[in-house]
């Protein structure tokens, strides 16, 4: 069990102030002139050999993204902060943002040293407004103290800016994010070219997570070996995980990677409705990851590559926990009709497909479907995955492609029971 | 994808305010020189709110002019980003939460309260009072159900606590945002559980802020008209 000590985010539930002065009783702002007296490349170095990896989801590691950027390029350099938090069952970062946001504001300028960059752009959802107003006054207030700005007292020019998006998900992929950021619909690009040579404005940009630059103030205090030492190999550090649905005590946490998922419930969400034997799934790491059933999750350990194995993934580690009450098929049938109403509309597979998987996931829930037709939807996910853009093709696959590998029975018996019942004469229901 | 277009009935014109066109010019001056256009969303959100809650076609036309944008990329914006309303809303304008992690703790009983003390979905009440709608996910996944009425977030909420929030409002009461059931943000209901040891918090004796999520000033916090 990871001690407070080891906590980066010791403002997590809002305990105490979030203002500058608080933050720095606590330890924000510590030292930040000499981590950047250090070089840009001591402090890739330092985030290389933590082992940190993106918290947004992918788990890429920080340290390499950030070695993309050119060293020396005529143009200017950018860092933008992913704030545009919407996966169904992650509130991490909002907490980042409303309780301890010098961190974050202290990570965007060490991370823009470490890559050249003068200015970053921190794009926060449009719903966060009460959280956009805190860290716009947290800006301020680093702004009047000189800690960032130009000639500020940390030695590095760095202007920092917060802005907003209006509710779309999809600006939450890195490339949507700079459309978005640009005055654009926010329609993802195609890669190549990459961000880190033709991003924000045409500029080098790299796009990083709330969480993830936020811990970063504290692995260079602390030390590389600090972080390293806590978690597994290959998944270092802390995480915050969300933990919703049905437990007797939904909270968000910050824990060693790694920790073992019923340790995890059971010590800090108060268990689950009803004891672990009522558990009838889970969803490990935000709406676009397959679920687990409950016979998977005994021994299952949060971490990248553990759940990999299993055919789903960490995520953002936000944890959906469904009892033996769930409707699981219409829980599914939900995040289904999420990818479809998040759809940018961009590409015909993800823009067709969304629609027409939610429709007979719909039936499905209802029991009014042929059991070829659970072979066909799978077949028709797998046509929707891979074959986008960008990764919302896929995370509207894989929750639908979860259910039909470890609950297919279910599915199965709601089309016996619904096949009894006479069907009723509704219209077909068109595509929109 | 959803279908959105803009309403049938539109004013006559529009123009900011003289304090809000200033903060326009300060916003637009966050971006570098020649891309303006990225100021867009933060200008049409001001407009919308100035308008009492939705935006009209004058209003993007006006938001188009002033940041040298062609009016098709301005209504581009408006009918791709859905917190953008295309039509008139209540002065109190209650958005439920129904994506999964709510729904699986109560979201369909905190809409069919809705229909209760409201009336029916994206429909003004006739004292122009409320609406409500659904809308995906919010992401106070732990904090479920929840809706957000006008700028804030109402959290831990049951059909009752929703209806008496709604009746409090209409008549004219203060409703402070957050949890509904006395609960310390993020944390388990009954208390938090880590971050317990005080020696981890140095010379930081602030306790925690009055108010919603941490902003000292509560009573600007209610949710006042757009």
């Amino acid at each position: 069990m990871l001690q407070d000590k080891d906590r980066i985010f010791k403002n997590l539930y809002g305990l105490h102030g979030w203002q500058l002065p608080a933050a720095r009783a606590r330890g924000a702002w510590d030292g930040t002139k000499d981590m950047i007296a250090r070089g840009h490349e001591a402090v890739i170095e330092e985030v290389k050999a933590s082992g940190l990896r993106g918290r947004g989801g992918a788990g890429f590691p920080t340290g390499l993204k950030w070695s993309f950027m050119p060293k020396d390029d005529p143009r200017p350099s950018y860092l933008a902060v992913n704030a545009d938090e919407s996966e169904p069952g992650t509130c991490k970062d909002r907490e980042i943002m409303r309780h301890d946001p010098h961190l974050l504001i202290e990570g965007a300028m060490l991370a823009s040293f470490a890559m050249r960059a003068h200015t970053a752009y921190i794009y926060i959802r449009g719903e966060f407004i009460a959280e956009r107003e805190i860290l716009e006054a947290a800006v301020a207030e680093a702004y009047e103290a000189k800690l960032v700005g130009k000639n500020n007292v940390n030695g590095w020019d760095f202007d920092i800016y917060v802005c907003h998006g209006a509710g779309a998900y999809i600006c939450g992929e890195e490339t949507a994010m700079l459309e978005s950021l640009e005055g654009k619909k926010g329609q993802p690009r195609l890669k190549p070219p990459f961000p880190a040579n033709c991003g924000l404005y045409g500029a080098p940009t790299t796009v990083n997570n709330v969480e993830t630059i936020a811990s970063v103030p504290d692995i260079m205090r602390r030390g590389a070996t600090w972080f390293a030492a806590l978690g597994k190999p290959n998944n270092t550090g802390t995480k915050l995980y969300c933990i919703s649905g049905h437990v007797n005590e939904p909270c968000t946490v910050e824990e060693e990677m790694g920790i073992p998922l019923k340790e995890l419930i059971d010590t800090y969400a108060g268990g689950v409705r009803g004891g672990w034997d009522n558990l009838l799934a889970v969803i490990p790491g935000g709406s676009s990851v397959p679920c687990l059933p409950a016979n998977l999750c005994d021994d299952l350990t949060m971490d990248f590559d553990a759940l990999k194995a299993l055919d789903t993934g960490l995520g953002t580690a936000g944890i959906i926990v469904m009892d033996k009450s769930t409707d699981i098929v219409r829980a599914i049938a939900r995040i289904s009709y999420f990818y479809k109403h998040e759809s940018c509309g961009q590409c015909t597979p993800c823009r067709e497909g969304t629609g027409w998987m939610w429709r007979v996931l719909e039936r499905m829930a209802n029991g009014q479907a042929e059991k070829r037709e659970i072979d066909m939807l799978f077949e028709v996910s797998k046509q929707v995955e891979g074959h986008t853009i960008c990764a919302l093709g896929d995370a509207a696959a894989w929750p639908i492609q979860g259910l039909i590998r470890h609950f297919r029975h279910v599915i199965e018996e709601r089309i016996d029971a619904g096949a009894t019942k006479p069907i009723s004469p509704s219209v077909p229901v068109a595509a929109e | 994808m959803s279908v959105r277009r803009l309403a049938a009935e539109q004013p006559e014109g529009f123009a900011f305010t003289p304090e809000n066109l200033d903060w326009a010019q300060a916003v637009i001056k966050k971006y570098p020189e020649g891309r303006q256009a990225s100021a867009v969303i933060s200008l049409l959100w001001r407009a919308q709110e100035q308008n009492g809650g939705w935006v009209s076609e004058p209003a993007l036309r006006y938001v188009a002019d002033m940041l040298d944008m062609a009016y098709i990329r301005v209504y581009e914006i408006v009918t791709f980003y859905t917190m953008f309303n295309l039509q008139p809303v209540g002065r109190y304008y209650v958005q439920v939460c129904g994506t999964t992690p709510c729904m699986l703790n109560g979201a369909e009983d905190i809409k069919d309260a809705c229909r209760k003390h409201i009336g029916p979905k994206d429909t003004v009440s006739e004292d122009g009072l409320f609406s409500w709608t659904e809308v995906e996910c919010l992401g106070a996944c732990v904090n479920a159900p929840m809706v957000q009425i006008n700028k804030y977030y109402y959290e831990d909420l049951t059909p009752e606590s929703l209806g008496s929030i709604v009746e409090r409002l209409r008549k004219g009461e203060d409703v402070p945002p957050g949890p509904q059931d006395g609960r310390q943000g993020c944390a388990p209901k009954s208390g938090p559980n880590t971050l317990t040891d005080p020696a981890i918090y140095g010379s930081d004796d602030s306790g925690p802020e009055p108010g919603y999520a941490g902003t000292s000033d509560p009573k600007s916090k209610m949710p006042g008209p757009y």
